[in-house]
């Protein structure tokens, strides 16, 4: 039984549909949507160390850091984000943020 | 079954399950610990794979600073959590048929496809026998690809500046030291001498 490239890419894709999954379970809770973006970050990031190994080629994974890096800052903004509006409304429901009609 | 089998069996079913937690917990602090535990599988997974480098600063940036930040403002905002979790259940079903109809998809594109023969590789990963993991990623990190780097500082730095700047609030009818001002004080705006007539005193 070899662990090959179909195996890692298989636990991606799991990951992936989770973190899609959650966005649509908790679409009130703007937390656990990051949170569930983090995990789909994850998952491109496990897709990409799994080619780079997998073809012995290093690029792979300096793509990996790259995108480790936008999801560390993605998460820091969306939280400050977060923070500064419930300093003004007082609440985090997504459906209260309406104010832009978007 | 090898251990290295035994081992990815392992890592993946505790990461998928801890993913299944994050998203289906009631408590978010909860969540937040289920993301870490799936994080650290996931860098287990990244050892397996030999992308050692990788692993360990997943395990920095994320288990040492995301998750930290995220549990940092689940308990600092007052938020009624049990409130935000309604209706949870009327999104349910179309959740699960969506995610059943994309994972589907996935698995069909990952079953079904096989890797070309002969692909050109940008930049080889030298024997693991000379250079190790993070050797290797440094050799290409810090000469090819050093333009992705220095936009990745970048990146830290902009999200770093924005974090501050959007959090930062100055508060009304707090008293703060103006120290130009005080400087600037000379004794001539500072005291003022009046002659004081006996019995009469001063009106100020």
């Amino acid at each position: 039984m070899i662990v090959g490239l179909a195996h890692y890419l298989s636990v991606a894709a799991i990951l992936f549909t989770l973190g899609v999954f959650g966005i649509f379970l908790n679409r009130k809770n703007v937390i656990i949507i990051l949170m569930s973006i983090e995990l789909i970050l994850l998952a491109v990031n496990i897709n990409l160390v799994a080619f780079s190994t997998h073809l012995g080629d290093i690029v792979g994974q300096v793509y990996a850091l790259l995108v480790l890096t936008v999801a560390a800052a993605e998460a820091a903004i969306g939280l400050a984000i977060l923070v500064a509006y419930y300093r003004n409304r007082g609440s985090i429901a997504v459906e209260d943020i309406n104010s832009m009609k978007g | 079954m090898t251990v290295a089998a035994i081992f990815f069996y392992l890592f993946a079913a505790m990461c998928v399950a801890s993913a299944v937690m994050v998203v289906a917990a009631r408590n978010p602090v909860h969540s937040v610990l289920f993301l870490i535990l799936a994080f650290v599988n996931a860098a287990g997974l990244f050892v397996l794979m030999g992308a050692e480098f990788l692993a360990m600063i997943l395990i920095v940036v994320y288990v040492g600073a995301v998750a930290v930040l995220f549990l940092f403002v689940v308990m600092m905002l007052d938020v009624d959590f049990a409130e935000l979790r309604q209706g949870v259940l009327q999104y349910l079903p179309f959740g699960l048929l969506m995610g059943a109809i994309f994972l589907a998809e996935l698995l069909f594109v990952v079953g079904a496809w096989t890797l070309g023969a002969n692909l050109p590789l940008a930049s080889p990963i030298p024997p693991i026998a000379n250079v190790s993991n993070t050797e290797a990623l440094g050799l290409v990190l810090y000469t090819k690809y050093v333009y992705f780097f220095e936009i990745a500082g970048l990146v830290l730095l902009v999200a770093m500046i924005g974090a501050i700047v959007l959090t930062l609030h100055h508060r009304e009818r707090v008293r703060r030291q103006n120290i130009g001002e005080q400087v600037a004080r000379t004794p001539a705006t500072a005291v003022e001498l009046r002659t004081v007539k006996p019995g009469q005193g001063l009106d100020a």
